[in-house]
């Protein structure tokens, strides 16, 4: 392999990029990975976009390594009527899957927050699953700020 | 692993009916498998997979984790307190070690 000056430069940059980063860049997820993920939560249902489905991310995350999200689903959360579980994907890292939360009536109101970790600018989706089937789903973009350059 | 202390934060006392929140830290590095080392090769997937919380035996809240979840997970979730009793929270490891504290919670 013969390599120029430039294009070994290139090559090294991006290389420590990614190690600093944690993800190798080809090993991304794709949408339609995480759309078949989806259909699998959902038990193929169509998700209802918005509904009573709030996912709440910063607009610009200035370090992919901790990105606050949060979720929450209006629902009474009574015996016969609850949100069993919420999920969210990112689209854009090597495995689209982030956390999978399970509510139960006890948990008096279905929010929960956490901080994950983004590999790139991309969308994260979050999907809702109450008791009696009904299904939503709603999505953000979150910019994510990589060395100070802008998303 | 040693040096894990769960730390979490639930109010001392609530009226009955009461929703409260609780927050949730964890140290631990949740190495995502993805990241190589200083020798060049991977270092191996070692992440807390599970997060649950019962009160008085009974499930309010659990959680599965990725490796997307960042280093020291931290959730914040909310139960709802009909009686005085105790909250249970377990963390549970990729290399099977368990990590539990317990917090009691009085009626006002």
């Amino acid at each position: 392999m013969n390599l120029t000056r430039r294009q070994m430069l290139c090559a090294s940059v991006g290389a420590a990029a990614a190690g600093v980063f944690g993800f190798s860049l080809s090993a991304s997820a794709t949408p339609e990975a995480t759309a078949e993920s989806i259909k699998n939560f959902a038990g193929g249902k169509e998700p209802a976009m918005g509904g009573d489905l709030t996912l709440n991310t910063p607009e610009i995350a200035e370090n992919g390594n901790t990105v606050p999200v949060e979720v929450s689903v209006a629902s009474p959360m009574t015996d016969d009527d609850y949100v069993e579980s919420v999920v969210i994907y990112a689209e854009g890292n090597p495995n689209p899957d982030v956390a999978v939360f399970h509510f139960t009536p006890m948990s008096g109101v279905a929010e929960a927050k956490t901080r994950m970790r983004l590999a790139k600018t991309q969308n994260v989706v979050a999907v809702a699953k109450t008791n009696k089937g009904q299904v939503f789903m709603d999505k953000k973009e979150v910019k994510v700020t990589i060395g100070g350059c802008g998303g | 692993m040693d040096n894990i202390k769960p730390r979490v934060k639930v109010p001392k006392s609530a009226s009955a009916g009461e929703v409260i929140t609780i927050k949730t830290l964890i140290n631990h590095p949740m190495e995502s498998g993805l990241r190589k080392g200083k020798d060049g090769n991977l270092i191996p997937r070692q992440i807390i997979n599970k997060f649950t919380c019962e009160f008085n035996g009974k499930p309010v809240f659990s959680c599965e984790l990725e490796p997307a979840i960042s280093a020291n997970p931290y959730i914040e979730f909310s139960a709802k307190v009909t009686e005085a009793g105790t909250f249970k929270f377990s963390w549970l490891d990729d290399d099977g070690s368990v990590y539990e504290t317990e917090n009691k919670i009085a009626i006002k």
